[in-house]
């Protein structure tokens, strides 16, 4: 297949950047999309280009790492999938397929497709944890967990923290992330005697870092690789409206 | 750039450093006997802690709750993104919990019999006797853990064992306690306890008066050299898979940290060892850039088989039951599809020489679910599997409930790593290794489910045990030599020179492909003196070529992707030649490494007690590999052949 990409190039943080036209002659369907990639890359190189730098790791969906913005949508048009295990049996010869980064105030341009995350982290710093120092903990088993409240707790807690639910939200919300924890810790016996803090600490350092409000779009969850729930937010605005009385 | 690959051999190491007595006391004896630092003293005592995965996040995690101040390093953007998180299946503890004759002494004992007799009984005893408090910890951290509705754990069989102690979170495992152990250092980074430095990357280890006190890296944003000191270092990045180019490790995973480390003085044990995944998905072309896991856990429920004639091209629903070979189910009655995982590899290897494989190419057996849906019903195989079966449809376009898996062997993990001792230091007083970094407790082969544990294990547990018997001394370290530290940045400095250079005409990803290739051909599944001798020619030559042609675009005083690999790959060409001269010296078959000329009549692996019964750790020197024998002793388990059928 014939592929007419147009890639953004932005040198640095301060760079202007802007959209520029590659064409990769020789996909094949079963290339993955970070693969067509790694194609264009290796001519680059060799023709004394600067190649496309983006984020990328595990490659199988779970790091979180990747992180495109393909044809205006994080992560492509496959939903419930990362940019690294979308594949390229879903284009077609003579497709044009323009690439940009994550979009949003909160995450700036490192370096054309590369984006700096570090906001999520500081995020889950105000409180994503359930405070138990190594060695201090009962055994297991003496703390019995519902099957449903487990089932849903894991569901929240399969977030990969790439940013996608940000990137997609009108307001560059970075709700559907701290729901996702909140409630993951929120619904677990463990994460009781710390959960109102921890609402309360997480909204508020979602807040500081410039994330937009959310205002039920949903967004998020269209293209959030993990299936995360719109519930998780709700969660979230109970758990912080509680603390805040 | 040539250099003689003959080997010498050194002084044995004598004395591994575990206590004696009986083995079931001899982790409270070394913990009892270490000393114990001042918690005034602890916070003016520095550890460098380089890795995030589930032994660097966990043990810089601990140092810090335990008052060390840490600084911690990754290259990935953020250290929940290490390897560890792609890990599927689950993780093993001696919890007994099932009632079905588990014990600590039975999880010893299949780790030292699954890693062929070639682990020490000391750290293998000790891992199994804190997997209890493992998922203690995980559990309170709220790693949410499949359950029964009763409300307790749930657990499932997992390759090569015969009880049901591995813990899982559906397929997700790894990325559960990761997550659980990245919350963890969050909370430490807030305290202010460790100091996290995202996007760098360790490029050489400062050693001054002996002891490990620092390490340079880059900054991989600004392209900055930077230097770090330290009390200690503690290494935690990671195994050497990628060596092969394609594997199931995360593209970044590379052994310049540990190299760096063994050329300073940390010898490397067994390079030789590195375990092929029966359960991979199979390579689909020539720009293939990584391969991926289907967690063995698959082969619980999955059948796998291959057509009993040779070149049939029917689909398999078009093959009837009798013209199926299930043929793991027929070799080993007793385990089945659950025989170990180099079995599972070469057998999967040896249906596809005789011209029975399946797929493009004729590298695939299948693994078919159609009887465990029939028996399970739907919802019970996707409850378990149902994000595998997903990935899989994801790669291939194949619905694997409607037609069964193409799986194939792949490089997943490497069980050699930097020689420690019972504390996990190495041979450079002050360098401790942790987790996959280190050879020590799996052996020539590691059971399924034994990473994630032995990863925390090092982490949470062992490590923050031990280094303190380290540091009561450090008030008695010299200062760090400014020459040392100047060196080691001079080093950095020219090497990155170099390379951005050459200018050449090759980039830096052919040549891995090329030394992978060469790798997976005569240093992969099955070895022999000549394909190793082969492969002993090409590297170097490679590598010559290498430092001759490689184009590496771009600057130093950027973030540089090519710059990044390069230097990967440079010392990927110097391991690739270390595991060969270590695979052709063992001239024994065990565990994951198998040598054709050393088989019984069943095409088993043959292992030469007599002559190998050691670990071979390797020491670096301009003139040649050095090796230096540690004995093995078994007082505990009998060494006895593996016999799976």
């Amino acid at each position: 297949m014939k592929i007419t990409l147009k890639v953004w190039r932005q040198k640095g943080p301060s760079d202007k950047g802007r959209l520029v036209s590659y064409v990769v002659d020789d996909v094949s369907p079963d290339m993955s999309f970070l693969e067509m990639l790694d194609v264009l890359n290796e001519r680059l190189i060799l023709t004394g280009d600067d190649p496309v730098a983006f984020d990328h790791d595990c490659r199988e969906g779970i790091c979180g790492m990747c992180s495109m913005v393909i044809d205006g949508t994080p992560h492509g048009p496959q939903r419930a999938t990362t940019t690294c295990q979308l594949h390229m049996r879903h284009y077609k010869d003579g497709d044009t397929i323009t690439i940009e980064p994550w979009r949003a105030a909160p995450f700036p341009v490192v370096k054309d497709l590369v984006v700096d995350r570090s906001a999520f982290d500081r995020i889950i710093q105000a409180g994503g944890f359930i405070s138990v120092p190594a060695g201090s903990a009962p055994d297991a088993h003496s703390m019995p967990v519902a099957k449903n409240d487990a089932d849903d707790a894991f569901d929240a807690a399969t977030c990969i923290g790439c940013g996608a639910c940000v990137a997609a939200c009108p307001n560059g919300s970075a709700a559907l992330f701290t729901g996702a924890k909140i409630t993951h810790l929120g619904l677990l016996p463990q994460g009781q005697p710390e959960r109102m803090a921890r609402a309360k600490a997480m909204v508020e350092q979602m807040d500081a870092e410039g994330f937009g409000g959310c205002t039920n779009t949903g967004e998020c969850v269209a293209v959030c690789p993990k299936g995360i729930s719109l519930d998780v937010i709700g969660r979230m605005n109970a758990d912080f409206l509680k603390s805040s009385k | 750039m040539n250099r003689i690959v003959d080997y010498t051999v050194g002084e044995p190491i004598r004395d591994a450093k575990a206590p004696t007595g009986p083995i079931e006391d001899r982790w409270e004896t070394r913990k009892f006997k270490a000393r114990l630092v001042n918690p005034a003293n602890k916070r003016k005592l520095h550890v460098i802690v380089v890795g995030t995965g589930l032994a660097g996040g966990s043990a810089a995690a601990t140092l810090g709750e335990l008052g060390y101040r840490v600084t911690s390093f990754c290259y990935q953007d953020s250290p929940r993104r290490a390897h560890s998180i792609a890990a599927q299946g689950g993780i093993n503890a001696a919890k007994n919990y099932r009632g079905d004759g588990d014990s600590i002494y039975r999880l010893f004992y299949d780790t030292v019999k699954g890693g062929d007799f070639r682990a020490r009984e000391s750290n293998v005893y000790r891992l199994a006797q804190v997997s209890v408090n493992i998922i203690d910890q995980a559990v309170a951290q709220g790693v949410p853990f499949a359950r029964e509705y009763g409300g307790l754990l749930d657990t499932r069989s997992f390759g090569g064992a015969q009880v049901s102690r591995t813990f899982y979170a559906r397929g997700q495992t790894g990325q559960q306690l990761l997550l659980g152990a990245y919350a963890a250092l969050e909370r430490q980074i807030a305290a202010g306890n460790v100091t996290m430095n995202t996007r760098h990357e360790m490029l050489e280890l400062i050693v001054s008066d002996g002891r490990a006190r620092g390490i340079v890296v880059r900054d991989m944003v600004s392209g900055e050299v930077e230097t770090h000191l330290a009390d200690a270092v503690v290494l935690a990045t990671g195994g050497y898979g990628n060596v092969f180019f394609l594997s199931t490790n995360a593209k970044g995973c590379n052994t310049t940290a540990i190299w760096r480390a063994h050329q300073k003085g940390a010898m490397f044990a067994n390079p030789c060892y590195t375990q092929i995944h029966p359960t991979c998905i199979p390579v689909s072309g020539e720009y293939q850039s990584k391969l991926t896991l289907m967690s063995e856990s698959l082969r619980n429920d999955g059948r796998v088989w291959v057509p009993l004639a040779k070149g049939d091209a029917r689909a398999p629903g078009d093959i009837p039951e009798d013209e199926r070979d299930y043929y793991l189910e027929r070799i080993y009655p007793a385990f089945g599809n659950l025989v170990p995982r180099d079995i599972a590899s070469r057998a999967a290897k040896n249906v596809c020489d005789e011209g029975r494989g399946v797929g493009p190419g004729g590298l695939g057996v299948y693994l078919d679910f159609a009887d465990a849906i029939e028996r399970l019903g739907r919802d019970a195989v996707e409850e378990k599997y149902g994000n595998l079966f997903e990935m899989y449809e994801r790669i291939t376009g194949e619905d694997p409930y409607r037609q069964p898996m193409r799986i194939y062997p792949a490089v997943h993990y490497t069980m050699g790593g930097l020689w420690v001792d019972y504390d996990l230091q190495s041979t450079v007083p002050g360098l401790f290794v942790i987790g996959e970094a280190n050879f020590s407790d799996h052996g020539a082969n590691r059971l399924g489910a034994s990473a994630l544990m032995q990863g925390l294990a090092d982490g949470y547990f062992v490590l923050p045990a031990t280094i303190g018997d380290y540091l009561a001394d450090a008030h008695r370290f010299d200062p760090v030599d400014d020459v040392a530290v100047a060196e080691a940045e001079i080093s950095v400095r020219t090497k990155i020179n170099r390379l951005l250079s050459i200018n050449g005409t090759r980039t830096p990803d052919s040549f891995h492909r090329e030394l992978g290739r060469i790798m997976w051909e005569f240093c992969g599944m099955e070895r022999t003196e000549e394909s190793l001798n082969k492969a002993l020619e090409l590297i170097p030559s490679l590598r010559e070529e290498f430092w001759r042609d490689v184009k590496v675009s771009g600057t130093a005083e950027e973030l540089n992707q090519v710059l990044e690999k390069a230097g990967r790959v440079a010392d990927f060409f110097d391991l690739a030649e270390l595991m060969c001269v270590d695979a052709l010296h063992r001239t024994e078959s065990c565990g994951g490494h198998f040598r054709a000329e050393s088989q019984d009549a069943d095409g088993e692996a043959l292992r030469d007690d007599e002559h190998f019964a050691y670990v071979a750790a390797w020491e670096w020197s301009d003139q040649g590999p050095i090796l230096h024998k540690e004995d093995l002793e078994y007082e505990y388990v009998t060494m006895t052949q593996r016999s799976y059928k």
